[in-house]
């Protein structure tokens, strides 16, 4: 090989082209390879001092949610065929990974009632960021209005690209759990550029969508295509039972597709899901497949709008977004085959019994309460009259994680004293018995909250 | 004595290869003949298929009351059902495994795709990621619950921060492209503090696109600047520009031509002569590693990209993982959280940070891909990833010199000058008016020789450009069987250009109307 480039060594490649001044010249301080199965024992000691969701009764929620994973996704995920290929650049033989992006964008937009979907972005947070600035490129108004009700990292991912962005994040507080309709209307006007709520919110509590996107409509002015782009983040999986964000006058739907047949993996890869109304079409961020034909005929998939795109558009791209999650996406699309049309309703239906049980026989033991009234289907808050810190210590002493300490997240003052549980299909009735159990025998024990007292 | 002379793992010069072991190649068909069985397959997607009632999924027992009527009010609920498929498992497997036989994948053959490092993923990674320990914790779960993953990461940012040359790592952005936003968000921050309200950002012409749509994202205005005759940073245009309203120069080394920029002391010096930071797009990193470290360059910021340099597989798309490197007085402003360790030797999430620039997306990253580059790292070590950068560059030159010796060069030369790092790029365009066959008919007959064809138009400042990587998994066989592709396409143009240019005749699908596709955009199945 050497001979044919015309080298005497290897060393002379590097030295015709790498500065001296700019060279190593030294080892890297790493420690030395090992062989495979070392690096598995490593891999599998650092596994072994992780608490899993395999070894706890998890309560743990707030955007990542413990569902089952049906054994065909693991075998289709792990298939060379769509495992390991770069993003299809050359259509003729990516026809597979081109019609699963077609067919998930089929599901996301019957899932979100909206007509167009692309075929995935990062994850739930950056999602959000990514509509604010889709709205800013539509109407380039200067502010983003947002409820409270959303996730404590969606507020800083869109901050954060705000002041990208240069856009200025009003935050409309909670009323009663949920996105004060007042304080909405008032916030939203004719600067507004997404007025944007979570549904379910952070705290679990069904939000009325069509009220919040009929009132940011009507506050913000000017009429269709000019007026503020109302964003709702949605969970996907609630879906086969709540109105869809098309139904609801919703324009972007963005949401966490994890609970979509993703595993936890400590936060991610994931997917972000992204539908829209046709008017926002040609501002999508991120990849999109289309049908078209071949030449003899035949239907096929490409990418396609890639004006959109940074490889073409460069700094005029309606996004900087390249690789994105497709095989996250796959995850997703097979994981609504696999429930089907029927299927997504059941299961919605079965969380948000349980999620109703689990909230009525929780909030019966004494020092524990509702954090709002409002519908749940999936999750809720409570508000403990204990240390919430040293409740959880003592359940998951006894091997049952009750939740998220809702506090230590948001750090807010209103959310002292609040645990936040998640209930999946995998949490039974006897596994919620045994959680008010620990709770309320934690509560009885623990000593009273720390911190400033809560108004009621 | 270096790797290369002992680890054998890759395509080491001094291997003998079986003679037989070169595959005499029959060519492909050279026109449209009967249909292949997977061009009778017309294409149905999964909501054409089923019918109504089957399912595969059977919903666990409702072992709780009824959810009562009054606790989801009517007007908050679906209508009717979302329109999704109706299909049995049996039906699902069939499907997906079809589709998958349309795909082509690294796992089945050469894929030179330039700027995109296809090297192998090794199966190890797949086994450790999908450990419940990892695969199955919760985000959220308490730092006391979650030292195992705390340490990996601690432990990635380390050999990162090595590999880089700079100290301080965020793992947090989720792919490249997000690590630019990062990046260019942590300069704006920087300049800020200082009091400075700087605007522009150069970008060589060379630069991939998604550097200046980041700085479009982040609220910059992006400079060309142009390419000197050797394929670098021309310096005088930098010298021209580079004044106290620049914030930053977004720099790829080696560029997207393969090359490593021979002025990068001078280039970061003019840079940082007016207080302003040198960033550096990680994509081409895997020329690098072990051999020269972008901090000791002068880079400011980095970002990696795992699933290229560090072989988180693609996905057809993603997931990918973008963490950044930082020197010193960007540090302040990094994205959190960050994995600390604290004085005892355990590990916490560190969020509090006053100067940080704030969140990018939701938690931590994407841990999975941090689960498998860890392992690649802990697999090959110091001596392997230099190995490895070793390897890719000999591969790249091998394969060029080779292209040489069969003739290729006559009609696609390489467009910049004689040696290369990882990747390499040629000109299409005496290819074009001598055989009048376009880089597009070339990459489009390379599929039917059984190859992924490189990056094709990029760069953009190169005619019919064709960017190559062949990466240090890659054995001789492997590149000898596809300098031997090119040529003889080349030939058969020579003979008939139309060969090339009706190409491919092999695939699932032969040459698709994307003009049509994007005119009337048809992006979801008609569902009844």
């Amino acid at each position: 090989m050497l001979a044919a480039i015309g080298v005497s060594s290897l060393q002379e490649i590097f030295d015709r082209q790498i500065p001296e001044a700019v060279r190593l010249g030294r080892d890297l301080d790493l420690p030395p390879g090992k062989p495979e199965q070392e690096v598995f024992e490593h891999l599998r000691e650092l596994a072994a001092r992780n608490r899993s969701s395999e070894e706890e009764l998890s309560f743990l929620g707030a955007g990542f949610y413990d569902h089952y994973v049906p054994a065909l996704i693991d075998m289709l995920m792990e298939r060379s065929e769509f495992l390991t290929p770069y993003t299809p650049y050359q259509p003729e033989i990516s026809q597979g990974g081109l019609q699963v992006m077609f067919e998930y964008q089929t599901a996301i937009s019957e899932l979100t009632g909206l007509p167009v979907s692309n075929a995935s972005t990062y994850e739930g947070p950056s999602a959000v960021a990514a509509a604010g600035y889709l709205a800013k490129l539509h109407n380039g108004r200067s502010r983003f209005v947002i409820s409270a009700g959303m996730h404590p990292h969606t507020i800083q991912t869109l901050r954060t690209y705000a002041h990208g962005y240069d856009m200025e994040v009003v935050e409309v507080p909670l009323r009663d759990g949920v996105t004060d309709p007042d304080a909405w209307a008032e916030a939203i006007d004719g600067q507004t550029s997404a007025a944007i709520f979570a549904q379910p919110n952070f705290y679990g509590a069904v939000e009325d969508a069509e009220a919040l996107s009929a009132a940011a409509h009507e506050a913000g002015g000017d009429g269709p295509g000019h007026g503020p782009v109302v964003v709702a983040q949605v969970d996907p999986l609630t879906l086969g039972v709540l109105r869809s964000p098309g139904e609801c006058g919703v324009d972007v739907a963005v949401g966490e597709g994890q609970s979509l047949g993703n595993r936890l993996d400590f936060g991610g890869p994931s997917f972000g899901l992204f539908a829209a109304r046709e008017e926002y079409l040609r501002r999508m961020p991120g990849r999109i497949a289309g049908e078209t034909r071949d030449v003899d005929g035949r239907r096929g998939f490409v990418l396609t709008l890639q004006t959109r795109e940074q490889h073409i558009r460069r700094e005029k791209a309606t996004s900087n977004i390249c690789t994105a999650q497709a095989l996250n996406a796959l995850g997703g699309v097979v994981y609504l085959s696999w429930l089907g049309r029927h299927g997504i309703v059941e299961l919605g239906e079965l969380m948000a019994a349980r999620t109703h049980y689990a909230r009525e026989t929780l909030s019966a033991l004494p020092g524990v309460e509702t954090a709002h009234a409002q519908p749940v289907v999936r999750e809720f808050a409570l508000r403990l009259d204990a240390d919430v810190a040293a409740v959880r210590e003592r359940c998951i002493a006894q091997g049952i994680n009750p939740g998220v300490d809702l506090h230590a997240l948001t750090g807010r003052d209103e959310d002292r004293g609040g645990l936040l549980v998640a209930i999946t299909e995998r949490r039974s009735r006897a596994d919620i018995d045994r959680l008010a159990e620990a709770l309320g025998a934690a509560v009885a024990a623990a000593p009273a909250r720390s911190g400033e007292a809560v108004p009621a | 004595m270096s790797a290369i002379d002992e680890n054998h793992l890759h395509a080491d010069p001094a291997i003998e290869v079986h003679p037989e072991q070169h595959a005499h190649h029959v060519a492909p068909p050279a026109q449209a003949g009967a249909p292949t069985p997977l061009q009778r397959d017309a294409a149905r997607t999964i909501f054409q298929k089923g019918a109504a009632g089957r399912r595969a999924f059977l919903c666990p027992e409702l072992d709780v009351p009824q959810l009562p009527a009054e606790a989801l009010p009517e007007r908050f609920r679906r209508a009717a059902p979302p329109r999704l498929p109706e299909v049995s498992e049996p039906e699902i497997v069939r499907h997906y495994v079809g589709l998958s036989k349309r795909n082509f994948d690294l796992d089945s053959g050469f894929y030179p795709l330039g700027s995109c490092t296809m090297k192998h993923n090794p199966r190890l990674h797949e086994r450790a990621a999908a450990l419940p320990g990892h695969s199955r914790l919760h985000p959220l779960q308490d730092d006391s619950g979650a030292q195992g993953a705390l340490e990996l990461m601690w432990n990635l940012q380390e050999a990162l921060a090595e590999i880089s040359g700079l100290p301080h790592v965020s793992l947090q952005p989720s792919a490249g492209s997000h690590g630019e936003l990062a990046g260019v968000l942590l300069t704006r921050a920087y300049h800020e503090h200082r009091g400075e309200d700087r605007r522009k950002v150069l970008t060589p012409d060379t630069a991939h696109g998604t550097n200046p749509a980041t700085v479009t994202m982040a609220g910059l205005e992006v400079v060309k600047l142009a390419t000197n005759e050797d394929g670098g940073i021309d310096i005088d245009d930098l010298r021209a520009k580079a004044d106290t309203d620049v914030a930053c120069l977004m720099l790829t080394n080696p560029n997207t031509l393969g090359l490593f920029d021979s002025n990068i002391t001078e280039i970061a010096d003019i840079v940082h002569g007016v207080g302003a930071t040198l960033y550096y797009d990680g994509a081409n990193l895997n020329a690098v590693m072990g051999l020269s470290r972008p901090g000791d360059m002068g880079f400011d910021i980095v970002h990696f990209n795992l699933h290229k340099s560090f072989t988180q597989p693609h996905g057809g798309g993603g997931p990918g993982s973008g963490p950044i490197a930082v020197s010193e007085r960007i540090s302040p402003y990094l994205p959190v959280p960050v994995v600390a360790r604290r004085e005892d030797g355990s590990f916490e999430l560190d969020a509090d940070r006053e100067r940080t620039i704030g969140r990018l997306r939701g938690f931590h990253g994407n841990y999975g891909c941090f689960v498998r580059s860890y392992a690649y790292i802990r697999s090959l070590g110091a001596d392997g990833l230099r190995d490895a950068s070793e390897t890719a560059v000999l591969n790249a030159n091998y394969l060029l010199a080779r292209l040489r010796q069969l003739g290729v060069d006559r009609h696609l030369p390489l467009a910049y000058g004689t040696l290369c790092m990882h990747e390499f790029v040629l000109s299409g365009g005496p290819m074009k008016r001598e055989l009048q066959i376009k880089t597009l008919d070339l990459a489009k007959r390379l599929l039917d020789y059984g190859f992924h064809p490189p990056t094709v138009y990029f760069p953009l400042l190169v005619e019919e450009a064709l960017m190559v990587e062949p990466t240090e998994t890659e054995t001789k066989e492997t590149l000898d069987a596809f300098a031997e592709a090119l040529a003889a396409i080349l030939a058969e143009a020579a003979e008939d250009p139309e060969i090339a240019r009706q190409a491919p005749y092999t695939t699932p699908v032969r040459r698709l109307d994307e003009v049509a596709a994007a005119k009337q955009p048809v992006i979801r199945e008609a569902v009844g």
